[in-house]
C-alpha cells in the first residue's frame, strides 16, 4: 500500500531490478498524434485543443496504450478502474509495481524519462505532488469545474481525485465504541491503539495527529495538542506502537487503528463475518486528505494519458472510486446533479463538522512542529 | 615470544596471476562498498541542489538525531556485552563436549542458523510468540502470568532481548575457535605447579582469552549497529535508533527533501564503525602475537 513505510530489502532489490531492466526497454516511438485542430496530444490542456472527446479517443486509441504506476488493485477500488477503462475504450493499461509509494512514482519517472515504459499519468499524495510540479503537464478535464477550488490547481497543474477524512477504525468485539479521539484514554482501551505509520513518514499517521489535535481544541495551525495527546495516550499505556496492516488487524493485534475512513471501511468489507470492524469519523475533527492525479509532462502516450484523466473525472469513474469506499473529488457536485450512486454514498462513514484541509503553509509548520517532538513524545 | 608480524609477511615478488585471481573481489568491493561509501560521503556535503553545503552536518545535532545516535550505541553496547557474555559461558561450555560428538555439532549448526535469523520473520517470530496475542502470552495468561503490554515494541526492552537473541549465537561461533584453543595441558601445568582454578584463569585463561573476547565484542556491537530490518519490522513509531532515522529521511511522504541529512547520518555511522574496526584490527593484531598463531 502507499503509506507502508517499511519495505523490505528484497522488494527494494525487486524494484531496481525491474526498473534495470526498463531501462534496457526500446526508446518511446513517436506517438504523438496531431489533432484536426492542429495541436498535439502533449500540449493540449484540454480535450477541447484536440477537436473534442471523439478526437481525443481516436488519438489514444492510435497509442493503444497507458502506463500507470503505484495504483494496487484492492485501493480505492483502482483494479475495477483499470479494467473498466480498458473495456470502454480498448486500450491496454500497463500497471508498474503497483505497490510503490509516491516518491516511487517520481523516482520511475526519471529514471525511464524518454522510454516506452515511462509512467503516463501519477496518482500521488498530497506532499509529493506539491514538491514535484516541474514534472507535469497541465490539463483540465471536462468537469474540471466541479472540483472545488482547495482541491485542485488552477492551472489543471495536479488536481485532487479522491480521498477521505481520517477515522478511527475498532474492533466492535473487543471495545467499546469511542465517540471522541478523548475516548481512547480510557482504560478498556490499553494496549490496543495504533497508528498507521510514524507522523514523519506517513501521510495517513500525519492526519491522525492533525485529528487528535483538532478534536483536543487544537487547530490546523497548531497541531501541538495533538502531539500531546498521544503523548498521554503513550502515558495511559494505551498507545501500541505497532505498524497495522490488514494482518495484525485480522489477527486482532491492532483492535484500534487511525487511518482513512476509506481504508478502514474497506478492512471491515474485507473481514465480514470474522470480525465486526467499524469505521468512525469523530464529530468536530474531520480531517481530508486527498490523492492527487496529474500527466507527467513525459508521459510516451500523452493522448491516453489525458483520455485517462477524462475516465477518472466522468461520473462513471468518480462512482467506482465510491464504491471503493473513498470519497470523489466531485462528490458535492454529483450529489446536487443526482448523479452519484447513492447505495455507495450512503455507506460512507457519517462526518459531522467541516472537513479541515491544512495549506501547504500549515503543512510545513506542524511537519517541523512533529520532526523536533514526535519522537520525544512518545519515546 | 612469537616473532613480530612484520619479520614473519613475505616479501618475495608476486606474480601476475595472484594479482589477477583477486580483482574479482576489488570490483566487489568497489561497487558495493567503496562507491556507496562514497556516495554517502559525497552527498552529506551537499543540499538539494548539488551545491555545497554543510548544513547537513549541522543538522545531525538536532536533539531527535542525537538521541538515535545515543540509542543505537547504547543498545549497540548492551547487546554485544549480553551476547558477549553469555555467548562466551556457551563456548565454554560447549568446548567442553566431546570433539565433534552430537552436542557440539547440533549446537555449532543451531547457532550458525540462528545468527542469521533477523529482519522480519525474527520481528515476526517475537510478535507471535510473546506479542500481544502471542501464544505464550495466552498460555501464560491462563497459568495467571500477564506479559501483554507493548513492551515488545521499545528499544529499550524489545529490542535488546531480539537483538540478543541473534547475538549470543554470533558470539558462539567467532568464540568457540579461541576457547578451543586453551590447551588442557596449559591447565595442567598449572595444576602442578601448585594453581588453584582461580589463579588459572586470572593469569592463563583470562589474558589469552581477553583479546578475542573484546574483539568478538566490538564485532557484536558493529553487527547490532547496522541492523535495519529487524527494528523497522519490529519499532514503527518515532524512529528511536539511528537506521531507523535513515530509512525516514529517504521514504518520507510527509517531510521531502531530507535525503542528504540522512547520508550526513550514515557518515556518522561510517566514522563510529571505523573507530571500532580500528579498535578491532589493534586487538586483532595483539590476539595473533600472543596465541602465537
Amino acid at each position: 500500500m502507499k503509506t507502508r513505510m517499511a519495505r523490505s530489502g528484497v522488494a527494494a532489490l525487486a524494484a531496481v531490478t525491474l526498473i534495470s531492466i526498463a531501462a534496457c526497454s526500446p526508446p518511446a516511438k513517436s506517438t504523438d498524434t496531431s489533432s484536426a485542430g492542429g495541436v498535439k496530444a502533449s500540449t493540449a490542456t484540454s480535450a477541447t485543443d484536440l477537436g473534442g472527446m471523439a478526437a481525443l479517443v481516436d488519438a489514444a486509441k492510435k497509442e493503444g496504450t497507458l502506463n500507470v504506476i503505484a495504483l494496487p488493485p484492492d485501493w480505492a477500488n483502482y483494479g475495477e478502474i483499470i479494467k473498466g477503462f480498458q473495456a470502454k475504450y480498448g486500450l491496454k493499461v500497463n500497471s508498474a509495481q503497483p505497490d510503490a509509494s509516491s516518491a516511487d512514482e517520481i523516482a520511475a519517472a526519471k529514471n525511464l524519462k524518454g522510454q516506452s515504459k515511462a509512467p503516463d499519468v501519477f496518482d500521488l499524495g498530497a506532499a509529493v505532488a506539491n514538491a514535484n510540479t516541474a514534472m507535469f503537464t497541465p490539463y483540465k478535464v471536462a468537469t474540471f469545474n466541479d472540483i472545488p477550488a482547495q482541491l485542485k490547481d488552477a492551472t489543471g497543474l495536479g488536481v485532487s481525485d479522491y480521498g477521505g477524512y481520517m477515522s478511527i477504525g475498532y474492533d466492535a468485539g473487543k471495545v467499546p465504541a469511542p465517540k471522541t479521539v478523548a475516548d481512547l484514554l480510557k482504560p478498556a482501551y490499553k494496549g490496543k491503539v495504533a497508528l498507521n505509520g510514524d507522523p514523519t513518514k506517513a501521510g495517513s499517521a500525519f492526519s491522525g495527529v492533525v485529528m487528535a489535535a483538532l478534536n483536543q481544541g487544537g487547530t490546523a495551525d497548531d497541531i501541538s495538542k495533538g502531539v500531546d495527546f498521544f503523548a498521554s495516550l503513550k502515558k495511559a499505556g494505551n498507545f501500541l506502537p505497532v505498524d497495522p496492516t490488514g494482518a495484525t488487524i485480522e489477527s486482532g493485534q491492532t483492535p484500534v487503528v487511525f487511518d482513512w475512513d476509506y481504508l478502514n471501511v474497506a478492512q471491515g468489507k474485507k473481514l465480514t463475518g470474522k470480525m465486526n470492524w467499524k469505521t468512525v469519523v469523530p464529530a468536530g475533527a474531520v480531517v481530508g486528505g486527498y490523492y492527487v492525479q496529474a500527466i507527467s509532462k513525459d508521459a510516451p502516450h500523452p493522448a491516453a494519458a489525458r483520455l485517462w484523466e477524462e475516465y477518472l473525472y466522468s461520473d462513471e469513474g468518480q462512482n467506482l472510486f465510491l464504491k471503493g469506499g473513498a470519497r470523489p473529488v466531485r462528490e458535492a457536485a454529483m450529489v446536487t446533479a443526482g448523479t452519484i450512486d447513492k447505495a455507495a454514498h450512503d455507506a460512507l462513514p457519517k462526518a459531522v463538522g467541516t472537513p479541515v484541509f491544512l495549506t501547504k503553509a500549515q503543512n510545513d509548520k506542524a511537519n517541523g512542529y512533529l520532526t523536533a517532538n514526535w519522537a520525544k513524545a512518545i519515546g | 615470544m612469537a616473532k613480530s608480524p612484520s619479520t614473519r609477511a613475505s616479501t618475495g615478488h608476486k606474480p601476475v596471476g595472484a594479482l589477477l585471481g583477486v580483482l574479482p573481489f576489488f570490483a566487489y568491493t568497489a561497487i558495493f562498498l567503496a562507491i556507496p561509501t562514497l556516495i554517502v560521503v559525497v552527498g552529506a556535503f551537499l543540499d538539494g541542489n548539488s551545491r555545497p553545503t554543510l548544513g547537513n552536518l549541522s543538522a545531525l545535532t538536532q536533539p531527535q538525531i542525537v538521541s538515535a545516535f545515543i540509542h543505537s550505541v547504547v543498545l549497540s553496547a548492551v547487546t554485544a556485552v549480553l551476547g558477549a557474555v553469555f555467548g562466551a559461558l556457551l563456548a565454554y561450555a560447549v568446548s567442553t563436549a566431546r570433539e565433534g560428538g552430537a552436542l557440539r555439532r547440533t549446537m555449532t549448526s543451531v547457532c550458525g542458523v540462528l545468527a542469521q535469523f533477523g529482519g522480519v520473520t525474527l520481528a515476526f517470530a517475537f510478535m507471535a510468540t510473546v506479542g500481544s496475542e502471542g501464544f505464550l502470552t495466552h498460555w501464560l495468561k491462563n497459568v495467571g502470568m500477564d506479559l501483554a503490554g507493548t513492551w515488545l515494541y521499545e528499544p529499550d526492552k524489545g529490542l535488546v532481548l531480539v537483538y540478543t537473541y541473534f547475538q549470543i549465537p554470533l558470539m558462539l561461533i567467532v568464540f568457540l575457535p579461541a576457547v578451543e584453543g586453551l590447551r588442557p595441558q596449559w591447565r595442567e601445568a598449572a595444576e602442578s605447579l601448585g594453581g588453584s582454578t582461580w589463579d588459572y584463569w586470572r593469569h592463563v585463561g583470562g589474558p589469552i582469552l581477553a583479546p578475542p573476547f573484546i574483539g568478538a565484542m566490538l564485532l557484536l556491537f558493529t553487527n547490532a549497529f547496522s541492523a535495519y530490518a529487524t527494528a523497522a519490522a519490529l519499532i514503527s513509531q518515532g524512529s528511536p535508533i539511528i537506521p531507523l532515522q535513515i530509512g525516514g529521511t529517504l521514504s518520507s511522504e510527509v517531510i521531502l527533501g531530507q535525503e542528504n541529512i540522512g547520508k550526513a547520518m550514515a557518515m556518522g555511522m561510517v566514522v563510529i564503525v571505523a573507530v571500532v574496526m580500528t579498535l578491532y584490527a589493534v586487538l586483532e593484531r595483539r590476539t595473533t602475537r600472543w596465541l602465537g598463531r
